[in-house]
């Protein structure tokens, strides 16, 4: 199945800003995150199509998981 | 022709103590006349809890916000001139303009240390002058002076900043209004000098800049020269704490890395991720060039410029998040547009380019406008037509027009609800007339809880539930549904009106509310300086307190349940992409300040 990741700030660095990839059926966000070498500490907020998921979440075929480091602002 | 009051050395603070408030009587008969007073009631006050205070027990709340008796105060907190980090806070104060109920506006920039140091723990401005004459104050370790300053007439903010320094030397800070103060706009900021000089930090919201207006002063330059730091009671334990305090900062992510690299506006990207990015005037959750606006574009051209993205806004700042954004041929343009300033004048308007942002910004800051107000004003007035969504170059020639008074500006510079009612635009985003920040409170509920009940109006950092509802910091309430969201607010707007009294820059919240040792070398720091025995219980009690006074000054000025509410289409029209609404019950809404 096809999913788009979106990373952003530092997670960028070595990486990519957006990317389409192809994972089977059953992936969690974790799957995605331990492919990518991001750390659990790292990937601080998680989005599926836009909502808070934690790193059990199964990934569905055309979802979009944006992941971002520890911000903030104000 | 001048008329000065110099004063002699009782009118003057004591040297390394915040110990007089500097009462200013501007409509005094023969001219304007200063008197340093003991803090008698006020003693152990200060930022918010000092403006607060001398509002809520000095100024009539029916007053007309631009008479005689309004006051505006300014104060440092209760750490301001020490060598703690993070504490250069500036608190401003009056009855608003803008929404008719009690104000605290708060800056970054060098005027609150500068103005700690000198001994005061307050500036209030009383009165009104009989004539239409500007004046100039001047504050340094001799004393006071008070003149008339005509020649000061209608310069904008860079252009005034540039005469002080040619008439006072570089050392001086500024705290001034542009010609929107002058003119006595709600928009209207005040303007506090940055280290490089520069007017670009403002207690921007409320139009505190019009009370100052009102008042007949443009400028009040501070020089500490002369004067020292601060001492703690207790220099060991205060050393030791502030080590522990810089170390938590340093330590937390957010405050050590993201905020220092990216700036508050790395929070467009996740605010569109998240579909709360209040976009075409409240309309929906994303815009298509969120991306182009980004704190990571942002950072990107700055460097690529000769720009700096890692900038503190006053010395003791050790996060750093602010910048300097330079044009195309390396010129500089404006300080880093902050995230609230982006969204206002980017996405809320379908503008997608950081050059005329930051454009707008610089605009904003010469004439002393409150940026969010200005961008959600424009987005209205693009609502009824006057501009279309996207067209930057419409929106910089608004802005002009604000910081001209020609009559189209000076219905823009009466803010969003102004402009709203003056075209006849039915979806204005206010509460207590103040117009919603760059947060949507469809999509983030406990936001919303803040910009309904907060004394301020809406306000995104009286209670920055965004923290916890978007960013996971302090925990996680998820921001699409109702529950937790009451508890969430209340117990940060009680927080925030605590740390805002200490002179600390907000920020520090994210490294406090993650880390215990953090909040306890808070806590130290003011025991340590103080030689009190202030506890975490303490610091609930001042942030409910400084709220109690602000609700009852509220209450006295009129105020009832039904200002504390979003406009009704909040409820009624779901919002896209989370097709959304805000369903928070009112019942709820009025249980936020239930001690």
């Amino acid at each position: 199945m096809q999913i788009t990741i979106k990373l952003f700030a530092t997670l960028r660095n070595n990486r990519f800003d957006s990317s389409k990839m192809e994972y089977s059926a059953g992936t969690t966000v974790l799957d995605v995150l331990n492919n990518l070498s991001i750390s659990e500490k790292e990937a601080a907020i998680i989005f599926v199509n836009g909502r808070h998921v934690e790193r059990d979440h199964v990934m569905l075929d055309g979802d979009s998981v944006s992941i971002f480091p520890p911000i903030g602002g104000g | 022709m001048v008329n000065s009051i110099f004063t002699n050395n009782s009118n003057k603070g004591t040297e390394g103590h915040m110990d007089k408030i500097l009462r200013i009587d501007m409509g005094s008969v023969g001219g304007p006349k200063a008197a340093a007073k003991e803090l008698g009631e006020y003693a152990g006050f200060g930022g918010r809890a000092m403006t607060s205070a001398i509002i809520s027990k000095e100024v009539p709340p029916l007053c007309h916000p631009l008479g005689a008796e309004n006051k505006l105060v300014i104060a440092p907190g209760m750490l301001s001139g020490t060598v703690a980090a993070m504490s250069g806070r500036l608190s401003v104060g009056c009855k608003s303009p803008l929404t008719g109920g009690i104000k605290e506006a708060n800056s970054g920039g060098q005027a609150a240390q500068v103005l700690a140091r000198l001994g005061f723990a307050a500036i209030v401005l009383e009165g009104k002058p009989a004539t239409d004459d500007l004046y100039k104050i001047v504050i340094n370790k001799d004393g006071i002076k008070i003149s008339i300053d005509n020649s000061l007439k209608m310069l904008p903010n860079y252009d005034l900043v540039e005469k002080m320094k040619a008439e006072f030397g570089d050392k001086i800070s500024c705290i001034s209004i542009g010609p929107a103060g002058e003119m006595k706009m709600n928009v209207a900021s005040i303007a506090c000098t940055d280290m490089e000089l520069r007017p670009t930090r403002h207690a921007g919201r409320g139009g505190v800049g019009a009370v100052m207006g009102s008042k007949g002063v443009k400028v009040i330059v501070l020089d500490d020269s002369g004067m020292t730091m601060r001492a703690p009671k207790d220099p060991e334990k205060f050393r030791d704490a502030n080590k522990r305090f810089v170390d938590g900062l340093k330590q937390h992510p957010v405050t050590g890395q993201a905020l220092p690299a990216y700036g508050t506006n790395v929070l467009t990207n996740i605010l569109n991720e998240a579909g709360g990015y209040p976009t075409y005037n409240f309309k929906q959750g994303n815009f298509t060039g969120a991306s182009k606006i980004s704190g990571e574009t942002q950072a990107e051209t700055e460097t690529k410029r000769g720009g700096v993205p890692t900038h503190g806004c006053h010395r003791g700042c050790v996060i750093r998040c602010s910048g300097i954004y330079n044009d195309k041929d390396g010129h500089f343009l404006s300080k880093q547009p902050e995230y609230e300033t982006v969204w206002a004048h980017g996405g809320n308007c379908g503008i997608d380019d950081l050059d005329s942002i930051a454009m707008l910004d610089f605009l904003d800051d010469n004439y002393g406008i409150d940026t969010i107000e200005m961008g959600a004003t424009i987005a209205v007035a693009m609502d009824a037509g006057i501009a279309k969504f996207g067209d930057a170059k419409a929106a910089i020639d608004l802005v002009k027009e604000v910081g001209k008074g020609s009559h189209l500006g000076r219905i823009l510079g009466g803010g969003a609800a102004m402009t709203g009612k003056a075209f006849g635009v039915e979806r204005v985003p206010v509460v207590k007339g103040q117009a919603m920040p760059a947060y949507d409170p469809r999509a983030v509920k406990g936001i919303g809880v803040t910009y309904a009940t907060s004394t301020m109006g809406a306000d995104h950092t009286a209670g920055y539930a965004v923290a916890t509802n978007i960013l996971k910091v302090g925990g996680f309430v998820d921001p699409l549904t109702s529950e937790g969201q009451i508890e969430l607010s209340r117990n940060l707007q009680i927080a925030t009106a605590a740390v805002d009294s200490t002179g600390m820059c907000l920020f520090i919240a994210f490294a406090v509310l993650d880390q215990a040792d953090t909040f306890q070398a808070l806590i130290d720091l003011i025991n340590g300086f103080y030689g009190g025995q202030l506890t975490g219980d303490g610091v609930v009690e001042l942030g409910k307190k400084v709220l109690s006074m602000e609700r009852d000054f509220n209450t006295r000025a009129g105020f009832t349940a039904q200002q504390d509410r979003l406009p009704r289409y909040f409820s009624t029209e779901a919002f896209a992409p989370h097709n959304v609404k805000f369903d928070v019950k009112d019942e709820d809404l009025d249980k936020v300040f239930n001690w």
